[in-house]
């Protein structure tokens, strides 16, 4: 918790100095907070939830292209799209609950849910949504 | 510690934990068969037999697939019915009924339990409705306890308010669908509950169920994703909603406005755990505002430009009740859609209605996240109940589980058999009234926060605070609770008073008013025995045995169903509404004179016109009864050739007598119904007893139709269409013709003709 708060005070100091500021100071509190959000999540997040990040921004990315794809290229095989991007927005969220319930800063939250569990969840889930992804490919 | 009836002292906690759930085994075990055998009057006072309408085609349906197979189900496509569009049967209709009855048929098949399909139909109701007895068990029991639970599966196993869709034979898509609602709820709170992705998943499997048996999937398409809105608005936002809700929504891309919403409050929030500052949330709440309001202005712009049309008919008319009266009268015509009468509240649901209101407010007390559910599920279905009586069983659940906890609170309270310490030393100054107050606290902490006192007790706690403040410093606040036994026994004996009558009235509900199956209908004897009225099956008999198999039979499309279940013939219209134009040509073929319809039946290869007939009998389900019906549907079509004023009398009565109008004694309609109907009388003065008018002695005549069959008494007459005239007149004339030559030939003989 030590860095947490530590990290929120070099946060608020240069914005309350800037009150008054013109857009340069704008833009520096908004790179200072980025950064500050950069470390601090580089100090605090276990490698598991990075790596679960990692899929995550894959999922992302993924699912952007196929967008950006449909958007300029071609719909063509209308169902293939939906099925593919439904299948990365989907994979997304089970993953991002995954992560949810492995943060042990939930860990309150989630008292009846092990990791263990959590991971067959995420197992279970992603089976159930292929099923219906696989049934849209028409 | 006082208790006011003496209690065991000897026995270990975990045999009275063992005797609870055996006792609560027991107790469901009974519910179970209650529920079941409440359902079966239908079967006793009648038999094994399809009722009403829309259960004729699932049954109808059902059997192709135990026959024929799932795939070749699902590519059926019915050329007999909507003669002669057809009906693609396949993609028009809700699978998860038919399939569970042929899942549950080829299940007892093989192993060798020759079960016939028609009674796994008829009884697939009362069993489901055993296993909603259980699922509302389950979501209730996560609401309060497992006590009221109980409560509440016994009210939802004889509440009529559910029984009146579920009683054996009633084969529709209602009879799965509570289970599957109540189900899917209980799923969704133990979802939110643990923040398991697996219980969601299930809730998404569950709800995919949902949607392939019945409509009313969209209510919990909007129940969740609003209960979801409704935490996040709270602030109650939290790890388990996202993982509850995201599990459920993952499989069905739905509700997206507050899946996005989610994810970015999800993000948010997990920014907000990296950098923590005011300034931050400010932000955030401004986003998410204007996100919110941004996305629903285009929405609605978007709907009012035409872009998008999300809305049908039976969604408007669910804002605006005079909606469908005004613009589609296929929906209006249907009685079910009607709004709901007060009466027909306290008939469905009794003395759960007046526990209703007590139970919401007992949610509000604790308000954990399940009980913002109940609330808002209240307050949704208790409008929409009031809009449309069909929609009286989505309220029923909910009056059901808030009923069961206002009632076992209760219970709680008296049951309870621990008093209020009363200290000795303050009763002997002050009398047994004014204990103290330090003690008042620690009673209220060992019976329990919820069992102690009871809402009003609560209620009324700050005032007696303050009047005891205002006394002087001998005496102390009055000592809330309950002591003795006979204040217990008061309460209790009327509840239990209350809920013997609640057994009693569902009893009485169910046998009189819900076990009818409208195929068959029952009277009674002078003599008080009963007399079955077999009609309709026996006039489905005859189009049967006597007509070709190809024939065309037009009616109104209330028995488009039956036709094609009993009779297996043709029909033109049926009991899925899905083609208004040409229910009108029925109600135009209907409500126009012999010359007008003749073409029209000739178009579309009539072969046999069914009208039903009540007046003989006084059976007020009757054509004439609907005819405005046709009427106007027609009108909405063909506005300049049939209007309906013209069809009631100058003083704007609707008569059939001799007062009726021209345009009434004209109609096909008119005319099929009361055809001959004086003979019958001796040539008397006809009386139609469902309208208690006298019928003229001239009857009306037919030249283009002819009687083929009248059943037993008069329920339904079909007539046979004639085919044009040989010699190339038209058949009014030859039909003068003959009879002008042969006056001498007597009915009997034209009669035996038609049949054949």
């Amino acid at each position: 918790m030590a860095p947490k708060s530590s990290s929120s005070f070099t946060f608020t100091k240069p914005s309350s100095q800037s009150a008054s500021g013109s857009s340069n100071t704008v833009s520096t509190t908004a790179s200072s907070s980025i950064s500050a959000l950069l470390s601090a999540y580089t100090n605090q997040t276990t490698p598991r939830l990075k790596f679960i990040d990692a899929f995550l921004v894959f999922l992302v990315s993924s699912g952007v292209l196929q967008f950006v794809y449909c958007v300029l290229v071609t719909n063509f095989p209308f169902n293939a799209f939906l099925a593919g991007f439904s299948s990365t927005v989907g994979q997304f969220v089970l993953t991002a609950s995954l992560r949810q319930q492995v943060n042990p800063e939930n860990k309150v939250e989630f008292k009846e849910v092990s990791h263990e569990r959590a991971f067959a969840d995420f197992v279970l889930g992603s089976i159930v949504l292929h099923f219906f992804v696989y049934n849209f490919l028409g | 510690m006082s208790t006011a009836y003496p209690l065991p002292t000897n026995i270990s906690p975990t045999t009275v934990a063992n005797t609870a759930s055996l006792l609560r085994i027991v107790a469901f075990g009974l519910i179970s068969g209650a529920a079941i055998a409440s359902r079966l009057f239908a079967v006793i006072n009648f038999e094994s037999i399809i009722h009403e309408f829309d259960p004729w085609f699932n049954y109808r349906a059902t059997r192709v697939l135990a026959a024929k197979g799932f795939y070749e189900f699902w590519n059926w496509f019915d050329p007999t019915a909507w003669y002669p569009l057809g009906r693609v049967v396949g993609g028009t209709v809700y699978p998860g009924l038919m399939a569970t009855s042929g899942v549950i048929y080829n299940f007892l098949h093989y192993f060798n339990l020759p079960v016939d399909i028609r009674n796994i139909c008829v009884l697939l109701a009362p069993g489901f409705s055993a296993l909603t007895a259980w699922a509302t068990y389950m979501f209730t029991a996560e609401m309060k306890d497992p006590s009221a639970g109980l409560l509440a599966a016994a009210f939802i196993g004889i509440v009529p308010g559910y029984i009146s869709r579920s009683v054996a034979g009633s084969y529709d898509n209602e009879a799965i669908a509570i289970f599957l609602l109540m189900f899917t709820f209980y799923l969704w709170i133990k979802a939110l509950k643990l923040g398991s992705a697996l219980f969601g998943t299930l809730a998404a499997v569950f709800y995919f169920y949902m949607v392939a048996a019945w409509g009313g999937y969209a209510f919990i398409t909007n129940m969740i994703p609003v209960h979801a809105l409704v935490l996040l608005l709270m602030g109650r936002f939290s790890g388990r909603l996202y993982v509850a809700y995201c599990s459920w929504t993952s499989e069905h891309m739905g509700a997206l406005g507050v899946f996005g919403l989610l994810q970015i409050v999800a993000f948010a929030s997990l920014v907000r755990s990296h950098v923590s500052s005011k300034q931050f949330q400010n932000l955030l709440a401004i986003s998410v505002v204007t996100m919110g309001v941004l996305g629903a202005g285009a929405f609605v712009v978007m709907t009012y430009k035409g872009w998008i049309a999300p809305w049908t008919g039976r969604f408007y008319s669910l804002w605006d009740t005079g909606y469908a009266k005004k613009y589609i009268p296929i929906i209006a015509s249907v009685s079910e859609h009607q709004p709901t009468a007060w009466p027909s509240f306290f008939m469905d649901l009794q003395l759960l209605i007046f526990l209703f209101p007590a139970g919401v407010i007992m949610c509000f007390r604790e308000l954990r996240d399940e009980h913002v559910f109940v609330i808002i599920y209240a307050v949704v279905a208790s409008y929409f109940a009031g809009v449309m009586v069909r929609l009286m069983l989505t309220l029923t659940p909910v009056v059901c589980v808030s009923a069961a906890v206002a009632l076992s609170t209760l219970l709680d309270t008296y049951v309870e058999a621990r008093e209020p310490d009363v200290p000795e030393g303050r009763t002997e100054a002050n009398g047994s009234s004014a204990p103290d107050g330090k003690k008042t606290k620690k009673a209220g902490g060992a019976v329990g926060s919820q069992a102690s006192t009871t809402a009003v007790a609560a209620a009324s706690s700050a005032i007696s605070d303050f009047v005891s403040a205002t006394r002087s410093s001998a005496s102390s606040p009055r000592q809330k609770g309950i002591w003795g036994a006979d204040t217990r026994l008061v309460i209790l004996l009327n509840a239990i008073g209350m809920l013997v009558f609640f057994v009693f009235h569902c009893t009485w509900v169910t046998s009189n008013a819900y076990s009818s199956p409208s195929v068959v209908l029952a009277s009674t004897n002078p003599d008080g025995s009963q007399h079955i009225i077999d009609d309709y099956r026996e006039a489905y008999y005859w189009l049967r045995m006597n007509t070709p198999q190809d024939a065309v039979v037009m009616s109104w499309w209330d028995y488009g169903y039956q036709i094609a279940g009993m009779a297996d013939r043709v029909t033109l219209v049926d009991n899925n509404t899905w083609n208004n134009t040409h229910i009108a040509t029925v109600g135009k073929a209907m409500s126009s004179p012999e010359e007008v319809a003749y073409p029209i039946l000739r178009k579309h290869d009539v072969d046999y016109v069914l009208v039903i007939f009540g007046g003989l009998l006084g059976y007020s389900g009757d054509d004439i009864n609907k005819f405005l019906w046709m009427v106007r549907i027609a009108q909405g079509v063909w506005p300049d050739e049939i209007q309906e004023p013209n069809y009631f009398t100058p003083q704007g009565e609707y008569r059939v007598d001799d007062r009726a109008s021209e345009a009434m004694k004209t109609s096909l309609m008119y005319k099929m119904s009361y055809y001959r109907l004086s003979e019958l009388y001796g040539g008397g003065n006809a009386v139609d007893r469902v309208r208690n008018q006298q019928i003229p002695k001239v009857g009306p005549t037919l030249d283009y139709l002819e009687e083929a069959f009248t059943t037993e008494n008069w329920i339904v007459r079909i007539y046979k269409v004639r085919k044009e005239d040989t010699l190339g007149r038209d058949l009014k004339t030859a039909n003068a013709f003959a009879q002008g030559k042969k006056k001498k030939r007597s009915k009997p003989v034209s009669r035996r003709r038609a049949i054949v």
